[in-house]
Protein backbone atom coordinates (compact mmCIF):
# COMPACT_ATOMS: atom_id res chain seq x y z
CA UNK A 1 0.00 0.00 0.00
CA UNK A 2 2.73 2.68 1.08
CA UNK A 3 4.85 1.81 -1.97
CA UNK A 4 1.76 2.19 -4.18
CA UNK A 5 1.34 5.82 -2.43
CA UNK A 6 4.58 7.00 -2.71
CA UNK A 7 4.50 6.30 -6.65
CA UNK A 8 1.24 8.80 -6.22
CA UNK A 9 2.80 11.17 -4.37
CA UNK A 10 5.53 11.65 -6.23
CA UNK A 11 3.63 11.97 -9.35
CA UNK A 12 1.29 14.98 -7.71
CA UNK A 13 4.48 16.57 -6.33
CA UNK A 14 5.65 16.53 -9.98
CA UNK A 15 2.20 18.24 -10.82
CA UNK A 16 2.02 20.42 -8.33
CA UNK A 17 6.31 21.56 -9.70
CA UNK A 18 4.83 22.36 -12.77
CA UNK A 19 1.51 24.15 -12.20
CA UNK A 20 3.19 26.12 -9.12
CA UNK A 21 6.43 27.04 -11.37
CA UNK A 22 4.60 30.52 -12.78
CA UNK A 23 3.48 31.44 -9.66
CA UNK A 24 7.01 31.93 -8.07
CA UNK A 25 7.75 34.11 -11.49
CA UNK A 26 4.37 35.79 -10.90
CA UNK A 27 5.79 36.56 -7.28
CA UNK A 28 9.62 37.51 -8.01
CA UNK A 29 8.25 40.20 -10.55
CA UNK A 30 5.27 41.02 -8.50
CA UNK A 31 7.87 41.66 -5.17
CA UNK A 32 10.49 43.67 -7.59
CA UNK A 33 7.20 46.12 -8.69
CA UNK A 34 6.49 46.31 -4.98
CA UNK A 35 10.17 47.16 -3.68
CA UNK A 36 10.15 49.95 -6.94
CA UNK A 37 6.98 51.71 -5.32
CA UNK A 38 5.45 50.16 -8.28
CA UNK A 39 1.71 48.58 -7.92
CA UNK A 40 2.92 45.69 -10.47
CA UNK A 41 1.12 42.95 -12.17
CA UNK A 42 -1.39 40.34 -10.08
CA UNK A 43 1.28 37.30 -9.25
CA UNK A 44 -0.92 35.56 -11.40
CA UNK A 45 -0.60 37.26 -14.50
CA UNK A 46 2.15 34.42 -15.94
CA UNK A 47 -0.56 31.97 -15.91
CA UNK A 48 -2.57 34.91 -18.37
CA UNK A 49 0.24 35.49 -20.57
CA UNK A 50 0.16 31.72 -20.99
CA UNK A 51 -3.03 31.08 -21.95
CA UNK A 52 -2.91 33.87 -23.97
CA UNK A 53 0.03 32.40 -26.17
CA UNK A 54 -1.90 28.97 -25.90
CA UNK A 55 -5.05 30.25 -27.75
CA UNK A 56 -3.01 32.45 -30.62
CA UNK A 57 -2.05 30.97 -33.94
CA UNK A 58 1.54 29.62 -34.21
CA UNK A 59 3.31 31.24 -37.18
CA UNK A 60 6.76 29.42 -38.28
CA UNK A 61 8.98 30.80 -40.75
CA UNK A 62 9.11 29.17 -44.06
CA UNK A 63 12.31 27.86 -43.92
CA UNK A 64 12.27 26.28 -40.31
CA UNK A 65 13.48 22.67 -40.06
CA UNK A 66 12.09 19.88 -37.83
CA UNK A 67 14.39 20.90 -35.24
CA UNK A 68 12.70 24.16 -34.94
CA UNK A 69 9.21 22.54 -34.74
CA UNK A 70 9.79 19.76 -31.87
CA UNK A 71 12.23 22.09 -29.66
CA UNK A 72 9.97 23.47 -28.19
CA UNK A 73 8.41 19.95 -27.03
CA UNK A 74 11.29 18.66 -26.23
CA UNK A 75 12.54 21.75 -23.79
CA UNK A 76 9.27 21.46 -22.64
CA UNK A 77 9.57 17.25 -21.66
CA UNK A 78 13.09 17.73 -20.62
CA UNK A 79 12.24 20.36 -18.39
CA UNK A 80 9.13 18.42 -16.60
CA UNK A 81 11.51 15.02 -16.46
CA UNK A 82 14.41 17.32 -14.32
CA UNK A 83 11.82 18.83 -12.25
CA UNK A 84 10.53 15.31 -11.57
CA UNK A 85 13.58 14.58 -9.56
CA UNK A 86 13.90 17.71 -7.36
CA UNK A 87 12.56 16.93 -4.43
CA UNK A 88 9.95 19.55 -3.18
CA UNK A 89 8.57 18.08 -0.38
CA UNK A 90 9.48 14.69 0.10
CA UNK A 91 13.39 13.88 -0.12
CA UNK A 92 13.15 10.49 -0.93
CA UNK A 93 10.63 10.03 -3.60
CA UNK A 94 11.24 7.06 -6.02
CA UNK A 95 11.64 9.62 -8.84
CA UNK A 96 14.50 11.57 -6.78
CA UNK A 97 16.30 7.78 -6.41
CA UNK A 98 17.12 7.84 -9.99
CA UNK A 99 18.65 11.30 -10.24
CA UNK A 100 22.22 11.28 -10.63
CA UNK A 101 23.40 14.44 -9.66
CA UNK A 102 25.49 14.53 -13.09
CA UNK A 103 22.56 13.32 -15.11
CA UNK A 104 20.47 16.85 -14.55
CA UNK A 105 23.61 18.93 -15.61
CA UNK A 106 23.27 16.25 -18.71
CA UNK A 107 20.00 16.83 -19.96
CA UNK A 108 19.85 20.50 -18.90
CA UNK A 109 22.93 20.64 -20.87
CA UNK A 110 20.63 18.24 -23.96
CA UNK A 111 17.89 21.29 -23.83
CA UNK A 112 19.85 24.23 -24.22
CA UNK A 113 21.99 22.31 -27.12
CA UNK A 114 18.53 22.16 -28.84
CA UNK A 115 17.50 25.81 -27.84
CA UNK A 116 20.54 26.95 -29.39
CA UNK A 117 20.07 25.11 -32.68
CA UNK A 118 16.89 26.49 -33.29
CA UNK A 119 17.67 29.76 -32.54
CA UNK A 120 20.44 29.56 -35.46
CA UNK A 121 17.90 27.39 -37.41
CA UNK A 122 15.81 30.44 -39.17
CA UNK A 123 18.89 32.43 -40.13
CA UNK A 124 18.19 35.45 -38.51
CA UNK A 125 20.98 38.08 -36.74
CA UNK A 126 19.63 37.95 -33.34
CA UNK A 127 18.50 34.22 -33.30
CA UNK A 128 22.35 33.70 -33.81
CA UNK A 129 23.77 35.85 -31.73
CA UNK A 130 21.64 34.68 -28.49
CA UNK A 131 22.44 31.05 -29.38
CA UNK A 132 26.03 32.20 -29.57
CA UNK A 133 25.95 34.13 -26.24
CA UNK A 134 24.20 30.99 -24.66
CA UNK A 135 26.33 28.61 -25.62
CA UNK A 136 29.95 31.27 -24.45
CA UNK A 137 28.11 31.62 -20.92
CA UNK A 138 27.35 28.63 -20.12
CA UNK A 139 30.51 26.85 -21.58
CA UNK A 140 31.93 28.79 -18.70
CA UNK A 141 28.76 28.01 -15.66
CA UNK A 142 29.09 24.35 -16.38
CA UNK A 143 32.16 23.50 -15.77
CA UNK A 144 31.77 25.38 -12.06
CA UNK A 145 28.39 23.78 -11.69
CA UNK A 146 29.64 20.31 -11.89
CA UNK A 147 32.53 21.21 -9.56
CA UNK A 148 30.02 22.79 -6.96
CA UNK A 149 28.17 19.12 -7.46
CA UNK A 150 31.44 17.61 -7.04
CA UNK A 151 31.62 19.51 -3.73
CA UNK A 152 28.17 18.16 -2.58
CA UNK A 153 28.90 14.82 -3.83
CA UNK A 154 32.68 14.19 -1.90
CA UNK A 155 30.05 15.60 1.09
CA UNK A 156 27.56 12.90 1.04
CA UNK A 157 29.67 10.32 -0.79
CA UNK A 158 27.24 9.67 -3.44
CA UNK A 159 26.55 11.65 -6.71
CA UNK A 160 22.55 10.12 -6.05
CA UNK A 161 20.36 13.46 -5.38
CA UNK A 162 18.71 12.03 -2.85
CA UNK A 163 21.15 10.46 -1.18
CA UNK A 164 23.07 13.80 -1.18
CA UNK A 165 20.31 15.67 0.24
CA UNK A 166 19.57 12.72 2.72
CA UNK A 167 23.33 13.29 4.24
CA UNK A 168 22.10 16.65 4.33
CA UNK A 169 18.97 16.67 6.48
CA UNK A 170 20.61 14.50 8.52
CA UNK A 171 24.13 15.86 9.41
CA UNK A 172 23.53 18.40 12.50
CA UNK A 173 25.61 20.90 11.67
CA UNK A 174 25.49 23.55 14.26
CA UNK A 175 27.57 26.06 11.13
CA UNK A 176 27.87 25.87 7.76
CA UNK A 177 30.66 23.63 6.86
CA UNK A 178 33.54 26.18 4.55
CA UNK A 179 33.13 23.49 1.33
CA UNK A 180 29.08 24.60 1.66
CA UNK A 181 29.67 28.14 2.34
CA UNK A 182 31.32 28.37 -1.44
CA UNK A 183 29.67 26.18 -2.99
CA UNK A 184 26.33 28.01 -1.53
CA UNK A 185 28.14 31.42 -2.90
CA UNK A 186 29.68 29.81 -6.47
CA UNK A 187 25.72 28.06 -7.12
CA UNK A 188 23.95 31.19 -6.21
CA UNK A 189 25.93 33.18 -9.24
CA UNK A 190 25.54 30.16 -11.62
CA UNK A 191 21.88 29.56 -11.32
CA UNK A 192 21.46 33.58 -11.76
CA UNK A 193 23.86 33.09 -14.61
CA UNK A 194 21.49 30.24 -15.85
CA UNK A 195 18.14 31.32 -15.22
CA UNK A 196 18.96 34.88 -17.04
CA UNK A 197 18.42 36.74 -14.08
CA UNK A 198 19.56 40.38 -13.63
CA UNK A 199 23.74 40.91 -13.08
CA UNK A 200 23.96 38.51 -16.51
CA UNK A 201 20.88 38.68 -18.32
CA UNK A 202 17.54 41.21 -17.49
CA UNK A 203 14.07 39.01 -18.12
CA UNK A 204 11.97 42.08 -18.48
CA UNK A 205 13.23 43.62 -21.05
CA UNK A 206 13.66 42.70 -24.75
CA UNK A 207 16.40 45.22 -25.68
CA UNK A 208 17.65 43.71 -28.44
CA UNK A 209 21.94 44.14 -27.60
CA UNK A 210 22.24 42.82 -24.53
CA UNK A 211 19.53 40.33 -23.99
CA UNK A 212 20.64 36.65 -24.11
CA UNK A 213 17.75 34.43 -23.87
CA UNK A 214 15.03 36.27 -25.45
CA UNK A 215 16.97 36.68 -29.02
CA UNK A 216 17.02 32.94 -29.16
CA UNK A 217 13.41 32.25 -28.90
CA UNK A 218 12.26 35.82 -31.38
CA UNK A 219 10.93 33.31 -33.72
CA UNK A 220 8.80 31.58 -31.26
CA UNK A 221 5.20 32.64 -31.32
CA UNK A 222 1.73 31.21 -30.56
CA UNK A 223 1.83 27.30 -28.39
CA UNK A 224 5.51 27.24 -29.31
CA UNK A 225 6.59 30.54 -27.28
CA UNK A 226 4.20 29.64 -24.61
CA UNK A 227 5.92 25.82 -23.92
CA UNK A 228 9.48 27.24 -23.75
CA UNK A 229 8.59 30.14 -21.57
CA UNK A 230 6.81 27.63 -19.05
CA UNK A 231 9.99 25.68 -19.30
CA UNK A 232 12.17 28.63 -18.72
CA UNK A 233 9.75 29.30 -15.38
CA UNK A 234 9.96 25.56 -14.80
CA UNK A 235 13.84 25.87 -14.80
CA UNK A 236 13.99 29.06 -12.72
CA UNK A 237 11.66 26.86 -9.77
CA UNK A 238 14.45 24.13 -10.10
CA UNK A 239 16.92 26.06 -9.82
CA UNK A 240 15.13 28.04 -6.72
CA UNK A 241 13.84 24.74 -5.12
CA UNK A 242 17.46 22.70 -5.48
CA UNK A 243 19.16 25.67 -3.73
CA UNK A 244 16.68 25.17 -0.72
CA UNK A 245 17.09 21.41 -0.73
CA UNK A 246 20.22 21.21 -0.73
CA UNK A 247 21.80 24.25 1.37
CA UNK A 248 18.77 24.84 3.58
CA UNK A 249 17.12 21.58 3.81
CA UNK A 250 15.61 21.28 7.29
CA UNK A 251 12.06 20.77 7.00
CA UNK A 252 12.03 18.08 4.20
CA UNK A 253 10.35 15.49 4.61
CA UNK A 254 11.45 11.54 4.37
CA UNK A 255 8.54 9.52 5.49
CA UNK A 256 4.87 9.81 4.86
CA UNK A 257 2.99 10.68 7.26
CA UNK A 258 0.35 14.05 7.16
CA UNK A 259 2.57 15.36 9.90
CA UNK A 260 5.56 15.39 8.32
CA UNK A 261 4.19 16.50 4.96
CA UNK A 262 2.63 19.66 6.38
CA UNK A 263 5.75 20.90 8.01
CA UNK A 264 7.34 20.34 5.13
CA UNK A 265 4.96 22.52 2.74
CA UNK A 266 5.06 24.54 5.13
CA UNK A 267 8.87 24.80 5.44
CA UNK A 268 9.15 25.01 1.50
CA UNK A 269 6.60 28.06 0.86
CA UNK A 270 8.47 29.78 3.96
CA UNK A 271 12.02 29.25 2.24
CA UNK A 272 10.55 30.00 -1.32
CA UNK A 273 8.95 33.54 -0.13
CA UNK A 274 12.51 33.79 1.64
CA UNK A 275 14.12 33.30 -1.40
CA UNK A 276 12.38 35.03 -3.52
CA UNK A 277 12.12 38.25 -1.47
CA UNK A 278 16.46 38.03 -1.32
CA UNK A 279 16.67 38.13 -4.82
CA UNK A 280 13.86 40.58 -5.90
CA UNK A 281 15.90 43.00 -3.15
CA UNK A 282 19.22 41.29 -5.21
CA UNK A 283 17.84 42.35 -8.07
CA UNK A 284 16.95 45.74 -7.81
CA UNK A 285 19.86 46.98 -6.37
CA UNK A 286 21.93 45.74 -8.68
CA UNK A 287 22.79 46.65 -12.60
CA UNK A 288 23.11 44.36 -15.78
CA UNK A 289 26.82 43.96 -16.13
CA UNK A 290 28.09 44.77 -19.48
CA UNK A 291 28.24 41.22 -21.52
CA UNK A 292 31.95 40.97 -21.26
CA UNK A 293 32.49 41.00 -18.06
CA UNK A 294 30.11 38.17 -17.05
CA UNK A 295 33.19 36.01 -18.50
CA UNK A 296 34.60 37.89 -15.14
CA UNK A 297 31.71 37.21 -12.76
CA UNK A 298 31.53 33.03 -14.06
CA UNK A 299 34.94 32.47 -13.33
CA UNK A 300 34.79 34.01 -10.11
CA UNK A 301 32.28 31.46 -9.70
CA UNK A 302 34.22 28.75 -10.56
CA UNK A 303 37.05 29.91 -8.45
CA UNK A 304 34.43 29.55 -5.73
CA UNK A 305 33.29 26.14 -6.83
CA UNK A 306 37.14 25.38 -6.58
CA UNK A 307 37.71 26.69 -2.98
CA UNK A 308 34.66 24.53 -2.08
CA UNK A 309 36.34 21.63 -3.49
CA UNK A 310 39.81 22.69 -1.55
CA UNK A 311 38.32 23.78 1.35
CA UNK A 312 36.57 20.00 1.94
CA UNK A 313 40.03 18.47 1.17
CA UNK A 314 41.91 20.50 2.88
CA UNK A 315 40.23 21.70 6.16
CA UNK A 316 37.37 18.82 6.45
CA UNK A 317 38.88 15.56 5.70
CA UNK A 318 41.37 14.03 8.50
CA UNK B 1 34.60 14.42 9.58
CA UNK B 2 33.78 18.30 9.98
CA UNK B 3 30.52 17.63 11.67
CA UNK B 4 31.90 16.12 14.41
CA UNK B 5 34.13 18.73 15.28
CA UNK B 6 33.33 21.27 18.52
CA UNK B 7 31.85 24.21 17.54
CA UNK B 8 34.66 26.02 18.85
CA UNK B 9 37.15 24.26 16.00
CA UNK B 10 34.23 24.73 13.04
CA UNK B 11 34.51 28.43 13.86
CA UNK B 12 37.87 28.69 13.76
CA UNK B 13 38.04 26.34 10.30
CA UNK B 14 35.43 28.87 8.95
CA UNK B 15 37.49 31.49 9.29
CA UNK B 16 40.70 30.83 8.31
CA UNK B 17 38.46 29.35 4.86
CA UNK B 18 37.24 32.96 4.68
CA UNK B 19 41.14 34.47 5.21
CA UNK B 20 41.66 32.19 2.07
CA UNK B 21 39.00 33.74 0.26
CA UNK B 22 40.51 37.26 0.70
CA UNK B 23 43.39 36.29 -0.15
CA UNK B 24 42.31 35.04 -3.60
CA UNK B 25 40.03 38.41 -3.63
CA UNK B 26 42.91 40.30 -3.48
CA UNK B 27 44.26 38.91 -6.84
CA UNK B 28 41.56 39.86 -8.91
CA UNK B 29 40.90 43.45 -7.58
CA UNK B 30 42.20 46.37 -9.95
CA UNK B 31 41.28 49.25 -8.13
CA UNK B 32 43.06 50.31 -5.13
CA UNK B 33 40.20 50.93 -3.18
CA UNK B 34 39.01 47.81 -3.19
CA UNK B 35 41.99 46.30 -2.58
CA UNK B 36 42.43 48.36 1.01
CA UNK B 37 39.23 47.43 1.68
CA UNK B 38 39.68 43.63 1.38
CA UNK B 39 42.83 43.93 3.21
CA UNK B 40 40.40 45.67 6.34
CA UNK B 41 38.29 42.43 5.74
CA UNK B 42 41.03 40.05 6.26
CA UNK B 43 42.67 41.93 8.78
CA UNK B 44 38.86 41.60 10.87
CA UNK B 45 38.49 38.16 10.31
CA UNK B 46 42.51 37.82 11.42
CA UNK B 47 41.29 39.60 14.77
CA UNK B 48 38.50 36.93 15.10
CA UNK B 49 40.15 34.39 14.54
CA UNK B 50 43.14 35.70 17.37
CA UNK B 51 40.01 36.62 19.99
CA UNK B 52 38.79 32.49 18.90
CA UNK B 53 42.24 31.21 19.70
CA UNK B 54 42.80 33.48 22.96
CA UNK B 55 39.29 32.62 24.05
CA UNK B 56 40.47 28.61 23.85
CA UNK B 57 43.95 28.57 25.24
CA UNK B 58 45.49 29.19 28.77
CA UNK B 59 47.63 32.23 27.87
CA UNK B 60 45.44 34.79 27.67
CA UNK B 61 47.95 37.25 26.47
CA UNK B 62 46.60 36.52 22.87
CA UNK B 63 43.79 39.47 23.67
CA UNK B 64 46.75 41.65 23.26
CA UNK B 65 47.72 40.58 20.08
CA UNK B 66 44.16 40.76 19.11
CA UNK B 67 43.86 44.43 20.22
CA UNK B 68 47.14 45.31 18.51
CA UNK B 69 46.23 43.52 15.30
CA UNK B 70 42.14 45.18 15.52
CA UNK B 71 43.95 48.68 15.96
CA UNK B 72 46.91 48.76 13.62
CA UNK B 73 45.46 46.51 10.72
CA UNK B 74 41.86 47.55 10.91
CA UNK B 75 41.93 50.97 12.10
CA UNK B 76 45.64 52.47 11.41
CA UNK B 77 46.57 50.91 8.11
CA UNK B 78 44.21 51.24 6.00
CA UNK B 79 43.40 54.74 6.99
CA UNK B 80 46.97 55.57 6.08
CA UNK B 81 46.75 53.98 2.85
CA UNK B 82 43.33 55.82 1.86
CA UNK B 83 44.73 59.04 3.04
CA UNK B 84 47.94 58.34 0.77
CA UNK B 85 45.44 57.63 -2.24
CA UNK B 86 43.51 60.52 -1.84
CA UNK B 87 46.79 62.79 -1.40
CA UNK B 88 48.39 60.76 -4.48
CA UNK B 89 44.90 60.89 -6.21
CA UNK B 90 44.70 57.56 -7.52
CA UNK B 91 41.94 56.75 -6.16
CA UNK B 92 40.34 55.70 -9.67
CA UNK B 93 43.46 54.38 -11.30
CA UNK B 94 43.00 50.86 -12.74
CA UNK B 95 45.62 48.10 -12.62
CA UNK B 96 45.47 45.96 -15.49
CA UNK B 97 45.97 42.33 -15.23
CA UNK B 98 46.92 40.24 -17.49
CA UNK B 99 45.41 36.95 -17.61
CA UNK B 100 42.61 37.06 -14.61
CA UNK B 101 41.96 33.82 -14.91
CA UNK B 102 45.02 32.41 -15.44
CA UNK B 103 46.57 34.44 -12.36
CA UNK B 104 43.43 32.30 -10.15
CA UNK B 105 44.48 29.32 -11.28
CA UNK B 106 48.09 30.23 -10.75
CA UNK B 107 47.09 30.88 -7.42
CA UNK B 108 44.99 27.04 -7.20
CA UNK B 109 48.09 25.51 -8.21
CA UNK B 110 50.03 27.57 -5.09
CA UNK B 111 47.22 26.24 -2.25
CA UNK B 112 47.62 22.32 -3.46
CA UNK B 113 51.41 23.02 -3.36
CA UNK B 114 51.14 24.35 0.51
CA UNK B 115 49.00 21.24 1.02
CA UNK B 116 51.32 18.56 -0.11
CA UNK B 117 54.36 20.34 1.51
CA UNK B 118 52.31 20.52 4.41
CA UNK B 119 50.85 17.24 3.98
CA UNK B 120 54.36 15.65 3.48
CA UNK B 121 55.91 16.81 6.77
CA UNK B 122 52.80 15.94 8.75
CA UNK B 123 54.38 16.03 11.83
CA UNK B 124 51.44 16.86 14.31
CA UNK B 125 47.84 15.29 13.08
CA UNK B 126 45.87 17.94 14.66
CA UNK B 127 43.37 20.18 12.81
CA UNK B 128 46.07 22.79 13.28
CA UNK B 129 48.60 21.43 10.72
CA UNK B 130 45.20 21.72 7.65
CA UNK B 131 45.03 25.66 8.96
CA UNK B 132 48.53 25.68 8.65
CA UNK B 133 48.15 24.90 4.74
CA UNK B 134 46.12 28.34 4.73
CA UNK B 135 48.52 30.44 6.78
CA UNK B 136 51.08 29.74 3.82
CA UNK B 137 48.97 29.83 0.83
CA UNK B 138 48.15 33.28 2.29
CA UNK B 139 51.60 34.24 2.60
CA UNK B 140 52.71 32.90 -1.10
CA UNK B 141 49.56 34.73 -2.63
CA UNK B 142 50.68 37.66 -1.20
CA UNK B 143 54.09 36.81 -2.79
CA UNK B 144 51.92 36.82 -5.97
CA UNK B 145 49.90 39.34 -5.63
CA UNK B 146 53.57 41.52 -5.34
CA UNK B 147 54.66 39.58 -8.65
CA UNK B 148 51.72 40.09 -10.41
CA UNK B 149 50.62 43.83 -10.10
CA UNK B 150 52.49 46.64 -11.02
CA UNK B 151 51.74 49.54 -8.75
CA UNK B 152 53.68 49.76 -5.84
CA UNK B 153 50.70 50.59 -3.74
CA UNK B 154 49.68 47.44 -4.34
CA UNK B 155 52.73 46.00 -3.38
CA UNK B 156 52.35 47.53 -0.09
CA UNK B 157 49.00 45.51 0.33
CA UNK B 158 50.63 42.17 -0.67
CA UNK B 159 53.50 42.62 2.05
CA UNK B 160 50.80 43.52 4.89
CA UNK B 161 48.96 40.58 3.62
CA UNK B 162 52.18 38.21 3.62
CA UNK B 163 52.59 39.79 6.95
CA UNK B 164 48.76 38.83 8.09
CA UNK B 165 49.76 35.46 6.61
CA UNK B 166 52.72 34.86 9.17
CA UNK B 167 50.71 36.39 11.98
CA UNK B 168 47.89 33.65 11.53
CA UNK B 169 50.53 30.93 10.35
CA UNK B 170 52.62 32.13 13.94
CA UNK B 171 48.59 31.75 15.87
CA UNK B 172 47.72 28.30 14.17
CA UNK B 173 51.13 26.53 14.73
CA UNK B 174 52.66 28.09 18.21
CA UNK B 175 49.40 29.64 19.38
CA UNK B 176 51.09 32.59 18.81
CA UNK B 177 54.31 34.34 19.43
CA UNK B 178 56.23 35.50 22.10
CA UNK B 179 54.43 39.40 22.97
CA UNK B 180 57.99 41.22 22.59
CA UNK B 181 58.65 39.67 19.26
CA UNK B 182 54.43 40.69 18.28
CA UNK B 183 55.04 44.03 19.28
CA UNK B 184 58.18 44.57 17.48
CA UNK B 185 56.60 43.60 14.54
CA UNK B 186 53.61 45.14 14.72
CA UNK B 187 55.53 48.54 15.24
CA UNK B 188 57.49 47.42 11.97
CA UNK B 189 54.58 47.12 9.89
CA UNK B 190 53.24 50.77 11.36
CA UNK B 191 56.89 52.67 10.59
CA UNK B 192 56.92 50.27 7.50
CA UNK B 193 53.34 51.88 6.19
CA UNK B 194 54.63 55.97 6.83
CA UNK B 195 57.97 54.76 5.12
CA UNK B 196 55.82 53.49 2.26
CA UNK B 197 54.05 56.68 2.04
CA UNK B 198 57.43 58.63 2.05
CA UNK B 199 58.38 56.45 -1.05
CA UNK B 200 55.06 56.76 -2.78
CA UNK B 201 55.80 60.36 -3.29
CA UNK B 202 59.67 60.17 -3.97
CA UNK B 203 58.68 57.62 -6.98
CA UNK B 204 56.54 59.39 -8.12
CA UNK B 205 57.76 63.13 -8.14
CA UNK B 206 60.83 60.94 -9.77
CA UNK B 207 59.70 58.85 -12.49
CA UNK B 208 55.87 60.88 -12.34
CA UNK B 209 54.00 57.42 -12.09
CA UNK B 210 53.75 54.67 -9.24
CA UNK B 211 54.28 51.47 -12.11
CA UNK B 212 57.34 50.48 -10.54
CA UNK B 213 58.26 48.66 -13.76
CA UNK B 214 59.05 52.29 -14.85
CA UNK B 215 61.92 52.01 -12.35
CA UNK B 216 63.48 49.64 -14.18
CA UNK B 217 64.70 52.84 -16.98
CA UNK B 218 66.30 54.46 -14.26
CA UNK B 219 69.70 52.42 -14.90
CA UNK B 220 73.12 53.94 -15.30
CA UNK B 221 74.34 52.48 -18.69
CA UNK B 222 75.97 55.40 -20.24
CA UNK B 223 74.04 56.44 -23.45
CA UNK B 224 76.38 55.72 -26.77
Amino acid sequence: MVGYMIWVFALLQTILFVAAAPLLSGLVKWLKCRLQNRRGSSILQPYRSLKKLFKKETIVANNASFIFHFTPYLIFTITILISATIPLIIANSPFTYIADIIVLIGLFALARFFLALSGLDIGTAFGGMGSSREMMLSSLAEPALLLAFFTLAMNAESTNLSTIIQHFITTKHLLFSPSLIFTALGFVIIAVAETGRIPIDNPDTHLELTMIHEAMILEYSGHHLALIEWASQIKFMIYCVLFVDLFFPFGLATSLTLNVIGISCLALLAKLFFLSFTLSIAEINLAKIRLFRAPYLLSFAFLLCLLGVLNHIILEVR
Amino acid sequence: MFSFLPTYDQLEIIISALLLLTAFIFLTQNRISNLITTFTWQSILLTIATTLQAYGNVNKELYISAAITFIFKVLFIPYFLRVFVKKLDIRHKVSNIKHPFLLLMGAVVIVLFCYHLVAANKIALNMNSNITVVAMAIVLLGMLLLITHHKAISHVIGFMSMENGIFFAALVATNGMPMAVELGIAFDVLVAVVLFGVFFFHIRSSIDTLNVDRLNILNERVKE
